[in-house]
């Protein structure tokens, strides 16, 4: 070796060198660290990960994003998603501080994602099941015509395949960028659960942290079942807003999955390590034998009736 | 009631136009006392400005100022329509699981001899103690679990159904929560869908978000002249998207709320016209527009059969959005 070239090694080892001491950066940190709300302790982001998003010290239930859901949800390999080509349009030319479109970019750009939810078709524990994951990290999980259309087109190919539905909720409301038309998506989810459900199938609604304004008052709160996550805040109007209107502080667990279930507006609240089973029984209780089978759904019986009577 | 001879309040874009009357009515004083030709001159001067300038206004509007007008605080609202459409109508009341709001009303209505409806509407309240007692027109969870017993009635007895809508939002109360706004928006939305006799909706003031829809989910959709229809009050939009509640009359314009817009964007199937300046102006004529609108709709609708009917519904909300399917 020539002399020469041990210097140039050198120079270049000490960048190498150099380059590993670079200290990480905020953001990097925060990917590998997590606090928990709750109880503040620090998390290892691959812990947390591998206890479903879950602090192990207080079971705060952190948001998870569609994508881990559904990986946490289904038998692996199974999801088949559905409707991945739809894009939202900008039907109003809107803009606020920044053009709607715009907004859209950083949505995607955030979370990674197309659109507030992910649909498609998988298996839990072996019964197939129609399957539609909201993601709060894309425009806070807001439903615009998007949201809606895969949504209703959801519950109409599990329809047509007699599967069951099952709708993991989380978002902020309508989007407001798309005006009266995100409006007109309560309408045309509730109108296709209408027909899902007078077919006498099963549709099972969970809420997770949060879900609010238009999104529970459609399909949200329309489960033949409802599940909520504990802790989740799920709620129509906003604490703040209604805070305002009443003038007066609300309880601290106000609105919360806990405070719901004792108002009697939701089935049960299971923990994230028992939503597995838990779905996988209930599709099993509702799944009909051959003897059960021969009798018509109720709610398609007595539709035809009034239709052929009058 | 409102008085009959009731004195229009004007609005802040009306305020030049009533500069103007209050000009001819102290002119009109003075030609009273004294006889000259001089101000005979300058009165009907000044009425003809006073047309162009009416006229002008009104078709210029902004859509805040359609906000405005369809908020006007003698702006005809729900039980004034029935009373016109049919003074003999029959009130129900109840949800039948342990409240009646006032804020939603309905009865049987007789539209002509030969047309009976199930009517249902949104109630503001006159008076103050009204306007409490129906929170400004905000429904409670009962209210809305109200107006689904009465379309179950209508659907049982094969009844047309018309609903009323003019509504700043449902009611934001924590009751409002306990007792479960959602699913009493979201069950409605549900039943509607399902019903099978003829549902005409008509949004007369303020549609407001998913409080107007849960009693709009209508075969037809009809929107009065200056009423707005939209999915976050004009403030809320404005206070979350640019951070000041100051800017609503931009979220007004950004989010297409009028009447006109709303028709374009295919919710709405027709915009009923109103006398000039505002329904609040004549309430027997508005009356009288919307319901020769609602006979010719709902004879319309009358045509199919009742599974027609609930596929027509289904089919109207199943097609609105706009995406790019790549």
């Amino acid at each position: 070796m020539d002399l020469k070239d041990w210097f140039a090694n050198r120079q270049k080892r000490r960048q190498q060198i150099d380059e590993v001491k670079t200290p990480l950066t905020t953001e990097e940190y925060c990917a590998l660290w997590k606090q928990c709300f709750q109880c503040r302790e620090l998390l290892y982001t691959r812990d947390l990960h591998s206890n479903l998003n879950v602090c192990p010290k207080c079971q705060y239930h952190f948001r998870v994003g569609a994508e881990l859901r559904i990986e946490q949800l289904l038998d692996p390999n199974t999801f088949v998603e559905l409707d991945a080509n739809l894009q939202s349009a900008d039907p109003l030319g809107f803009v606020d501080t920044e053009p709607y479109p715009r907004r859209q970019q950083e949505a995607m750009r955030k979370s990674g994602l197309k659109e507030a939810i992910i649909t498609g078709t998988g298996k839990i524990e072996g019964q197939p099941a129609a399957v539609g994951v909201m993601d709060f990290d894309h425009f806070g999980g807001s439903m615009g015509s998007v949201v809606g259309e895969k949504v209703a087109r959801l519950i109409e190919h599990a329809e047509l395949k007699r599967m069951p539905v099952i709708l993991i909720s989380s978002s902020g409301g309508a989007r407001m960028q798309e005006g009266i038309l995100s409006l007109m998506q309560m309408a045309k989810t509730s109108a296709a659960l209408k027909s899902f459900g007078d077919a006498g199938l099963l549709y099972i609604s969970i809420l997770s942290e949060p879900t609010y304004g238009g999104v529970t008052a459609s399909f949200a709160m329309l489960g033949d079942i409802i599940i909520a996550e504990p802790g989740a805040r799920i709620g129509f109007a906003g604490r703040r807003v209604i805070e305002q209107t009443i003038r007066q502080k609300l309880p601290a667990d106000f609105q919360t999955a806990e405070y719901l279930l004792k108002h009697g507006q939701v089935d049960m609240v299971v923990e994230r390590s028992n939503l597995r089973n838990t779905l996988s029984a209930l599709i099993d209780l509702h799944t009909r034998t051959e003897q059960e089978q021969a009798r018509p759904a109720k709610g398609a019986g007595s539709a035809q009736k009034a239709i052929t009577t009058r | 009631m409102p008085p009959v001879e009731r004195k229009i309040v004007p609005l802040e874009f009306e305020k030049p136009l009533a500069m103007l009357a209050q000009q001819i009515e102290a002119l009109e004083k003075q030609l009273a006392e004294s006889q000259s030709p001089d101000l005979d001159v300058d009165l009907q001067r000044l009425h003809e400005q006073y047309d162009v300038l009416r006229r002008s206004l009104y078709s210029n509007l902004r859509p805040f100022d359609h906000l405005a007008l369809a908020r006007h605080e003698q702006r005809p609202y729900t039980k004034d329509y029935f009373q016109r459409w049919d003074p003999s109508w029959i009130e129900l009341h109840g949800d039948r699981k342990g409240a009646d709001d006032p804020a939603m009303v309905g009865g049987f209505v007789r539209l002509s001899d030969d047309l009976k409806v199930l009517a249902v509407g949104i109630q503001k309240g006159r008076t103050l103690r009204e306007r409490q007692a129906c929170n400004f027109g905000c429904p409670q969870p009962e209210g809305y679990r109200k107006a689904l017993r009465l379309f179950q009635h209508a659907d049982k007895f094969g009844m047309p159904i018309v609903t009323l809508i003019d509504t700043p939002g449902a009611y934001p109360g924590m009751t409002a929560e306990e007792h479960n706004q959602s699913q009493a928006i979201a069950l409605n939305l549900y039943e509607m869908a399902g019903l099978t006799v003829p549902v005409v909706a008509v949004i007369t003031g303020e549609g407001g978000s998913g409080g107007a829809l849960a009693i709009a989910l209508a075969n037809r959709v009809l929107m009065l002249e200056h009423s707005v229809y939209s999915v976050i009050s004009p403030e809320g939009c404005a206070s979350i998207l640019w951070r000041s509640s100051d800017k609503a009359a931009d979220a007004c314009t950004a989010m297409k709320i009028t009447a006109r817009e709303i028709k374009e964007l295919g919710v709405a199937d027709e915009v009923i016209g109103e006398p000039l300046g505002g329904a609040h102006h004549d309430y027997d004529a508005a009356a009288t527009t919307l319901k020769q609108a609602l006979i010719r709709h709902l004879r319309d609708l009358q045509r199919m059969t009742p599974f027609q009917l609930r596929e027509d519904r289904q089919n109207k909300y199943r097609k609105l959005g706009a995406f790019v399917e790549s």
